[in-house]
């Protein structure tokens, strides 16, 4: 009776320490405990994530997702989310990666980490042919459509004269809806989104004006994560030279991966 | 994981707020004056109008109140245009607003006027006034005084409704909270200050509509 009571006595003394120490943790080593790695993907942005015919995810970022896991060797869980909110998804925990089309620049960077990139992307302002546009300022005066929060918005929003209308929408769903009911004649968004508009075959196909950024996507992660970092990082190297990431890049791109990613 | 709260990150964009605010109150305010206007108009052929016009109030309030709001709105702004009919994200939100409010109110106020006693409009007919001026002077006010504190919340939740205009790129409350945070990653700071707007503008609505009515209807209190 005694020695039991000591026994418990040091089991309630001990489980202080061993609770501080899975505090410590790191999110590679829950990953690997759970089995799952949850992944922040889109599902508006085809041929990068968007709802497949058995209302799965489909995409490259939804095969890269599930390469990462693979090579985990855990289960991937796909959590569907927008541009606006992502990162707020990725903060509060609520995924380990967002592998979402996500590109980099200094804000984001002071909140989340960057991996080596998996994608190529670049994006830029798109109009009807018969629209004379070919740099920041010809946009006086006009009105543009937009993603909200998306790096275009960001990077446009610093660009044109103080007089151009940005209009922004809640995803990239609203601004192809846009544009192709009319709503805007000139939209800044990816060289991926304008190919999904020319598949439509809409009666003013959309051209590029000009470049805004050529921003390759990265696996967004949360800070203070060296360990997930690295092996994250290592994956995607490792798919880049075997050929994996260039077979995504001719599935859903339709284009080998460039030689500069 | 300590989330320190950092309200100093939003101080650039108080402006961005600000017109927000604007654009939600102009929102509300013609979005619900005509979309009353229209409730009563509807109200009126649901109980004296025409019966020709009855199927066809009918037809659009049972349209607008089983189907939701976005859905509306998105009709208007990504669907009429491919018949040829284009507006504007601010004119595409008001038309949306008044044609959901004008569905419901029409509801609320007949519910009131349904609820006036038969001798009424007895008595406006005694008094040799035609139906229109019977249901002008005689049924509608005190119909709407009954109804007053129920139109109110609809009021309420029409405004909250205008949220939702923010996807079509309508620079309300909503639209400022997603702006800023999609900008400094400041989301849980931005929506306490949209839900703090929101509390402050609905609390001023009900007063507003409360003082509105003791102006509308003197003779007794009006939110019972």
């Amino acid at each position: 009776m005694l020695v039991s009571r000591r026994l418990l006595l040091a089991a309630g003394l001990s489980a202080p320490f061993f609770a501080s120490v899975s505090a410590y943790a790191d999110t590679l080593d829950d990953i690997i405990k759970a089995g799952v790695l949850k992944v922040a993907v889109p599902q508006d942005f085809p041929p990068f994530g968007s709802v497949g015919p058995d209302l799965k995810p489909v995409g490259y970022d939804i095969d890269v997702a599930n390469l990462i896991a693979q090579k985990l060797g855990v289960k991937a869980e796909l959590v569907p989310v927008t541009s606006a909110n992502r990162i707020p998804y990725l903060q509060t925990k609520k995924v380990d990666l967002v592998i979402s089309t996500l590109g980099k620049n200094p804000e984001r960077e002071k909140v989340i980490d960057f991996s080596v990139a998996y994608a190529p992307f670049f994006n830029g302002v798109f109009g009807p042919a018969d629209l004379k546009v070919s740099k920041p300022e010809d946009l006086a005066g006009m009105t543009v459509g937009v993603t909200r929060g998306s790096i275009e918005d960001l990077e446009l929003s610093k660009l044109v004269p103080p007089n151009t209308d940005i209009k922004r929408y809640e995803d990239n769903n609203a601004t192809i809806s846009a544009f192709l009911s009319g709503q805007v004649k000139v939209i800044a968004t990816g060289n991926v989104v304008a190919a999904a508009i020319l598949a439509r075959n809409p009666p003013k196909k959309p051209e590029v004006k000009f470049l805004i950024k050529n921003s390759p996507c990265y696996v967004g992660l949360n800070k203070d994560e060296p360990k997930l970092l690295a092996k994250v990082d290592a994956i995607l190297t490792a798919a880049r030279t075997d050929g994996t990431l260039d077979t995504f890049s001719k599935k859903w791109l339709g284009a080998p991966l460039p030689a500069d990613l | 994981m300590a989330v320190g709260l950092d309200f100093g990150a939003l101080a650039d964009y108080v402006p961005v707020f600000v017109k927000g605010v604007g654009v939600t109150v102009e929102l509300t305010v013609v979005g619900g004056t005509l979309g009353i206007s229209l409730g009563v108009t509807c109200a009126w052929v649901k109980t004296q109008g025409p019966k020709l016009l009855r199927p066809v109030v009918s037809l659009y309030v049972e349209l607008i109140r089983n189907t939701p709001f976005l859905i509306q709105l998105f009709f208007i702004f990504f669907g009429l245009p491919s018949i040829g009919v284009s507006m504007g994200e601010m004119e595409a939100a008001i038309l949306a607003m008044v044609i959901n409010l004008g569905a419901y109110a029409c509801e609320i106020i007949r519910a009131g006027i349904e609820a006036t006693p038969r001798g009424q409009f007895e008595a406006g007919a005694s008094l040799a006034m035609s139906r229109f001026q019977t249901f002008r002077h005689v049924v509608l006010r005190p119909a709407l005084q009954r109804i007053w504190p129920a139109l109110t919340s609809q009021l309420v939740i029409v405004m909250f409704g205008s949220a939702v205009c923010s996807q079509i790129a309508v620079e309300d409350i909503t639209f400022a909270a997603n702006f800023i945070q999609s900008r400094n990653f400041r989301a849980f700071e931005a929506y306490i200050v949209a839900t703090l707007l929101y509390l402050a503008l609905a609390i001023l609505l009900r007063q507003g509509m409360r003082l509105l009515g003791t102006a509308l209807f003197p003779r007794r209190r009006a939110a019972r």
